[in-house]
């Protein structure tokens, strides 16, 4: 890092600067990929099957080709060839896709055809009247399935089982034990926009409409797939309206980029929301036990987290919620296991803090359980265990400021004087009121990403960067760090992202879109400046001649001596006398292997819920939650707390209301669509707080943010468990809390 | 979606006439019936669009008091009708409490009447349901029934009826006005749904080409505004069905109930009213005693259909709660919440 670039003090990050999209999102002027309607746009409606397991025996594709405006119905017979097989998982983040290659149906929701027509509606029809006959055969889709077995890894790669000390010891030593076994359910993606893709080829160059989260890898997965050039396939993405980790590339989207390829006009392909609970990936049902033990004095002595979860019957992703267990709470013994079944259900994958969510309700949970046993305040009990160091590892913390999380977090929301005992308070209308606390956790990563810097001529600047703008602000975020790497205001930078022909940044993934994408832009950004430097301190006519040995700080527009605030130079006169129309620089980033082997790397947060239980009838509502996060340093703190708002609120989904009722007969899920599938409404969160706690992390990377992302749901839901038993005294450890898991255990 | 017909009558009289043709369907608001085309579970072969009839969106006191409101009157625009309000608010509580603000924009009175059940095996053409495809069996039977029927349901269909605005309407005693090939007649609304028995494809005593056409209150229902509430257990705050609900209406006196009136719903395959639980209350004080033994009674043949036993206690609860909250008397305003156990929450300012 060059000393121009180390010693910049931004004007536009921490800034609480407003989304630049917002206006075109509330006035709908931006564009989504389905919003694209290129000349000569067939529509291609998705037919998906009714079994989940067995074979197609019969389509009636005469009757759906002779519906008026049907073009061509594309089936196993007629899809256009591929250069590589579906299955094939060789680009990284791979999953195995459903492209028409057989009459095999391995799940419910499957595709098994598609209808390209004129209008969507002949499309729709088309699809009905295919009127599949099937070859249904038994299925299996829950977690009481015959055959588990114990995988070797969980998740991407780690490893499915972790001993550290003897965790045996440390329960038989204990003076307070606890075990119990805590469920979550399937649960399955509902972004806001649908997946969608409007393709068009032109020989072998395509042109792609089509949100996704991972250009390059979208773009290397689909080369591979048709065997033709990463540099022909040109995807724009602009806005992608919510992906939480179903937006890599999905097999319907495939299936409307080969019907283009079929009919050889361009065509436009979008999922209906019931077609989403099938083939763009789920989060798995789990059944995790935790035996904890506690000295006399609230000292953990061992955590045994052990795992069941569920992957497809044909490809393996499995939820890692043993992970939590390994960087929280410090304990002189923890165990990590899995066991696994598989389902005939579409394959599991990443959805919003996959593992660290659905691992952090269990294990806050029994951290609750393990508190009520010790008799201490949970909140004291979490700072008695406080890991100084990461317990599994022995690594020191890059960072971590969760004490002062608890400590802001607990202030904020009046913990002072939580009577210990549960079923102890009530409001003025006789409602049950309880106080929970979680302990929020996602770990800080990094991928690889790139951009490109350019200064021009008129003073102005140009940082491309194939950031991918999902709703959460990353085109604000991303500018802002831009801006400053530049030494420009926010006005004088044209930010270019969302776009496949730009610098390769990494996926939007992990919670490291910001880290990964943010350190390239600021080191793309400082590798111009530094140009500009050389240019002006080599040259004897500029007043920074000679200034290299102390250095030049860019600042609004110009580069300035250091030592000497008086001596400045502007970047239009630099390089107008260098006679250049532009400096360019580029930067990339990547995790640091030797910081990694160094310290452990995570956010934390602590998350505080009151919920309201109406005593006869059982009815929760969650009245207050005040989340206290610390992820290293805030780029846009507006940004940032509405990433922690929209976490807790999945947090409060996750404890109350999501669930795929998912028929054992059938492996169909009969709650597909938004009426059924419940996640909460504006009433159902009356306050939501967020406070930003300060951080420095000066090993992270060279931005010193950590991910804010996914965090927000993980201690939530616990928290919200956790008060719903203080309020009631009734401890649920299945997931949805409903209504008669209240009253029924009042009644009994 | 398949091809209709679309056809847009300008009269009542030519509204029926065009519906006499076999496939027809009447369109409202759609907010049901479009939903179900799309799906594939209703198929008409034309649709004859009510949204342009004169003189049905009205809402008009008639010379015996009663209250006769239009069939295409919206959900939202009775609900915030003042006087309507004002005289039935378990009425408007109950509106207010269903779906969404959008819906309720769209959504008609004869249209929620006539609502199809959520049953998720309904709306599921590869299922078997013997409501939507007669004699093919009723896949909700072993299946995801926990919100299914308590009471009135058969072997042969174990669904529930969603509407909210039914329920203190049933209780209220309403009358349905029904224009038909036949001519004219009316009905009451607790005998208009029917319950499934071997036919669980007869959802109400329609028969083909009949329209709604008003909906009355009698003017002795307003004699409840003063003790009129309706109360609503759902797995949200706002914008699911009911769970179970009830709607309940005391006349008082001197201290006294001298008329109650109690339905609930979620629970039956129509808006049930508990007529016996009513009777049980006449001339009893207002206390927990009272409303216990009524809820009792009103339960009494009550019994699980599936993984739903939980809804018979609730329902006996839910029923305790309303009558509870009428015997304390209708609130000034309509509460923000409306129909929630959570309404006295103040500063809630969602529906
Ligand atoms: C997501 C969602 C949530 C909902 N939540 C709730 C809820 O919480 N509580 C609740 O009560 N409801 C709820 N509803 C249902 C809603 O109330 C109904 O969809 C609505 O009332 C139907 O009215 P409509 O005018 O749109 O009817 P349409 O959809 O137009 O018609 C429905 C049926 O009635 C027939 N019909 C309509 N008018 C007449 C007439 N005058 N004569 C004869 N037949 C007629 C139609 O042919 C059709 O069969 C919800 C709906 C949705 C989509
Ligand atoms: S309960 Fe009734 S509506 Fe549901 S599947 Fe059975 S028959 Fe059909």
């Amino acid at each position: 890092m060059s000393d121009a670039n180390r010693s910049r003090h931004g004007s536009s990050i921490g800034q609480p600067v407003t989304r630049r999209d917002g206006m075109q999102k509330v006035t709908g002027q931006a564009r989504f990929a389905a919003d694209n309607n290129p000349a000569g746009l067939l529509y291609a409606a998705l037919a998906t099957s009714k079994i989940a397991l067995g074979r197609v025996a019969f389509l009636d594709v005469a009757a759906a080709r002779a519906h008026p405006g049907v073009v061509e119905v594309m089936v196993q017979e007629n899809r256009p060839a591929l250069a590589q097989h579906p299955d094939d998982k060789s680009v990284p983040f791979s999953f195995k896709m459903d492209l028409l290659q057989d009459d095999r149906v391995r799940y419910a929701g499957q595709p098994i055809a598609v209808v390209i027509a004129e209008t969507l509606e002949a499309a729709t029809e088309g699809a009905a009247l295919l009127a599949p006959r099937y070859e249904a055969e038994p299925v299996e889709v829950t977690l009481d399935a015959a055959g588990a077995y114990v995988p070797e890894t969980v998740g991407v790669g780690a490893p499915a089982e972790m001993r550290h000390g003897d965790v045996e010891a440390g329960l038989g030593s204990a003076a307070f034990r606890i075990e119990a076994t805590y469920e979550t359910p399937l649960q399955f993606h509902n972004a806001m926009e649908p997946h969608a893709v409007v393709a068009a080829w032109d020989g072998d160059a395509l042109s792609l409409d089509m949100p996704t989260q991972g250009l390059a890898l979208t773009q290397m997965r689909l080369a591979s797939l048709f065997g033709i050039r990463m540099q022909d396939i040109h995807i724009r993405t602009p806005f992608i309206g919510g992906g939480f980790g179903s937006k890599l590339l999905s097999g319907p989207q495939v299936l409307g980029i080969l019907a283009a390829r079929l009919v050889g006009r361009p065509v436009k392909l979008v999922l209906t929301r019931a077609q989403m609970y099938g083939p763009v990936s789920h989060r798995s049902p789990t059944r995790q036990t935790l035996r904890m033990g506690a000295a006399a004095d609230g000292g953990l002595t061992a955590i045994h987290h052990h795992l069941r979860t569920a992957t497809s019957r044909f490809d393996d992703f499995l939820e890692p919620s043993g992970g939590v267990s390994h960087s929280l709470y410090a304990a002189p013994a923890i165990a990590t296991t899995t066991e696994a079944v598989r389902l005939d259900t579409g394959t599991p994958g990443f959805m919003r803090a996959p593992g660290e969510a659905s691992g952090s309700i269990a294990l806050e949970s029994a951290m609750d359980e393990m508190a009520a046993a010790c008799g201490m305040d949970p909140l004291e009990f979490r700072l008695r265990n406080y890991a100084e160091v990461e317990p599994v590892s022995g690594k020191p913390f890059s960072s971590k400021a969760l004490r002062e999380c608890y400590t802001e977090g607990a202030a904020r929301f009046g913990w002072a004087g939580r009577p210990l005992e549960p079923r102890q308070m009530r409001d003025e209308d006789g409602m049950l009121v309880g106080w929970g606390l979680g302990t929020a956790t996602f770990p800080a990563m990094m991928f690889q990403g790139e951009a490109r810097a350019v200064l021009r001529r008129d003073g102005t600047g140009v940082m491309e960067s194939g950031t991918h703008e999902m709703g959460q602000g990353a085109w604000t975020a991303f500018a802002q760090i831009a801006a400053d790497s530049l030494g420009l205001s926010l006005d004088q930078l044209e930010f270019r992202a969302g776009n496949s022909d730009l610098p390769n940044a990494g996926i939007a993934g992990g919670s490291a879109h910001t880290a990964t994408a943010g350190s390239a832009i600021h080191s793309a950004g400082g590798q111009a400046i530094e140009r500009l430097t050389e240019l002006a301190v080599a040259d004897p006519r500029s007043p920074l001649f000679g200034a290299g040995n102390v250095g030049v700080v860019a600042r609004d527009g110009r580069l300035v001596r250091r030592d000497d605030d008086s001596r400045s130079e502007s970047y239009s006169d630099i390089l107008g006398r260098a006679g250049l129309d532009m400096v360019e620089g580029r930067g990339s980033a990547a995790a640091d292997p030797a910081v990694a082997e160094r310290y452990a790397m995570h956010a934390h947060g602590a998350v505080f819920a009151e919920v309201k239980v109406d005593p006869d009838l059982g009815q929760i509502r969650v009245t207050r939650l005040v989340g206290a996060f610390a992820a290293g340093r805030i780029i846009n703190p507006r940004l940032v707390r509405s990433q922690y708002y929209g976490g807790m609120i999945w947090g409060l989904s996750f404890a109350l209301q999501e669930r795929a009722a998912i028929d054992p007969r059938t492996g169909r899920v009969m709650n597909a669509d938004l009426a059924e599938y419940h996640v909460p409404v504006n009433a159902d969160v009356p306050s939501v707080e967020a406070i930003l706690v300060a951080e420095e992390d000066p090993y992270v990377n060279a931005l010193g943010v950590k991910g804010v992302g996914e965090i927000g749901i993980t201690g939530t839901a616990g928290a919200i468990a956790n008060a719903v038993w203080h309020a009631t005294g009734v401890r649920v450890r299945h997931f949805p809390i409903a209504l008669e898991d209240i009253t029924g255990a009042l009644e009994a | 979606m398949n091809r209709f017909d679309y056809v847009r009558p300008r009269t009542v009289a030519e509204a029926v006439a065009a519906a006499a043709v076999p496939g027809s369907a009447y369109l409202a608001g759609g907010t049901n019936l479009l939903d179900l085309m799309k799906i594939g579970v209703a198929r008409p072969d034309r649709l004859i669009d009510l949204n342009y009839l004169p003189g049905l969106d009205v809402i008009e006191t008639l010379p015996d008091g009663a209250v006769r409101i239009g069939t295409q009157v919206r959900n939202a625009d009775l609900a915030h009708d003042r006087d309507f309000r004002e005289r039935f608010p378990a009425v408007a509580e109950a509106l207010l409490s269903g779906a969404s603000a959008q819906l309720r924009n769209a959504a008609t009175v004869g249209g929620n009447l006539l609502q199809r059940t959520r049953c998720a095996y309904f709306q599921d053409t590869a299922s078997a349901c013997n409501r939507r495809s007669p004699g093919s069996g009723c896949d909700a039977l072993g299946g995801e029934n926990r919100l299914h029927a308590v009471l009135g349901w058969s072997e042969h269909c174990i669904a529930t009826h969603p509407s909210d605005f039914c329920v203190p309407l049933v209780a209220l005693g309403a009358v349905v006005e029904i224009e038909g090939p036949q001519g004219r007649r009316e009905i009451s609304l607790s005998d208009f749904h029917l319950l499934p028995g071997t036919t669980p494809e007869r959802e109400s005593v329609l028969t083909p080409g009949e329209l709604i056409v008003a909906l009355r209150l009698p003017a002795d229902a307003a004699g409840f505004a003063a003790h009129a509430r309706y109360v609503k257990l759902r797995e949200r705050t706002s914008y699911a069905f009911a769970v179970v609900s009830a709607a309940a209406a005391l006349r008082m006196e001197g201290g006294r109930i001298v008329e109650a009136r109690l339905a609930l719903g979620g629970v039956a395959a129509k808006p049930w009213r508990a007529e016996a639980a009513e009777a049980a209350l006449a001339g009893c004080l207002p206390d927990a005693d009272a409303f216990r033994r009524a809820a009792d009674v009103a339960l009494e043949a009550a019994r699980a259909s599936g993984d739903n036993a939980f809804k018979i206690g609730l329902a006996r609860r839910i029923a305790i709660r309303a009558l509870t909250l009428a015997a304390a008397g209708t609130p000034e305003r309509t509460p923000a919440l409306p129909a929630s156990p959570f309404a006295p929450i103040t500063g809630g300012l969602h529906v």
